[in-house]
């Protein structure tokens, strides 16, 4: 790749990378942390999660079935991607994350570390 | 209810949008729904053969959807059921939409109310609405 090509890609990155933010829900019990995401129009392959360091990025592009030659004349999703970042505490392992994606739900379920899950201390009463 | 805006952007594309409603804001004829904004999200387009309309209901039991065009009226309707904060949990972000919904959207004049179909695909319902035949392009032979 030639430089200007490098340069003029900078330049485009923010406009090109601009995405929605997918409306979310957290929950958190005792064991850990769900988190539910609404990201409908993306397909199980283009959901992508990942986890680096202390930060948490869903990311998500849209696949529409949309006709040859349509004409938009009214729209309320108007980026094709959804991207949210969240930082995640330290008690919360996330080498155990798991995760579901059903029609357009992302539901993750981060646990707690062992040594971070609640104890019931005994009171002594003397 | 109001609601936020459902599907916020990331701040590039918020100043963008700003710009734009800063730009409509001095459209003196707004629509009688007020704002275009609740859930589901709806995106509109059309070719010269059909109209589509995708309606963004992520998670929605396809069974409980009630899709209905009435005199050039398409109403999409149903229920979104969350799953309920078990005993014991705290909910920190709260965001997306629960309960029943409602939308309406008129058509244009020359769809045929008996071409419509309706598809459900990783959260987004597909209404198709064909023209109706007289309304379609054709190519006009020359003698």
């Amino acid at each position: 790749m030639s430089e200007n090509n490098a340069v003029a890609k900078n330049a485009e990155t923010p406009r090109n990378d601009a995405a929605l933010q997918p409306p979310t829900d957290v929950i958190e019990d005792a064991n850990g942390i769900t988190l539910y995401a609404d990201m409908p129009g993306v397909p199980k392959d283009k959901l992508n999660l990942h986890v680096e360091a202390d930060t948490l990025t869903i990311e998500g592009e849209l696949s529409l079935d949309l006709p040859e030659g349509m004409e938009s004349s009214h729209a309320e999703i108007g980026l094709p991607r959804y991207r949210r970042v969240f930082t995640l505490s330290r008690e919360l392992d996330t080498s155990k994350v798991s995760a579901e994606f059903n029609q357009g739900v992302l539901k993750l379920r981060i646990p707690k570390a062992e040594h971070a899950q609640p104890r019931r201390i005994e009171i002594q009463v003397g | 209810m109001y609601y936020r805006s459902l599907f916020p952007r990331d701040l590039f594309a918020e100043i963008d949008r700003l710009q734009r409603e800063v730009q409509q804001s001095f459209d003196p004829n707004p629509s009688i729904r007020g704002l275009a904004r609740g859930f589901p999200a709806l995106n509109i387009g059309g070719t010269s053969k059909a109209v589509d309309i995708y309606a963004f209901a992520p998670g929605v039991d396809p069974a409980t959807l009630d899709v209905q065009l009435v005199k050039g009226m398409l109403t999409i309707a149903g229920e979104r059921k969350i799953d309920p904060v078990p005993e014991k949990a705290t909910r920190h972000i709260e965001e997306r939409f629960a309960g029943r919904f409602r939308r309406v959207v008129s058509l244009p004049d020359d769809v045929d109310a008996n071409a419509i179909e309706a598809k459900y695909r990783d959260g987004v319902l597909h209404v198709r609405i064909l023209r109706k035949e007289e309304a379609q392009p054709r190519r006009i032979n020359i003698q």
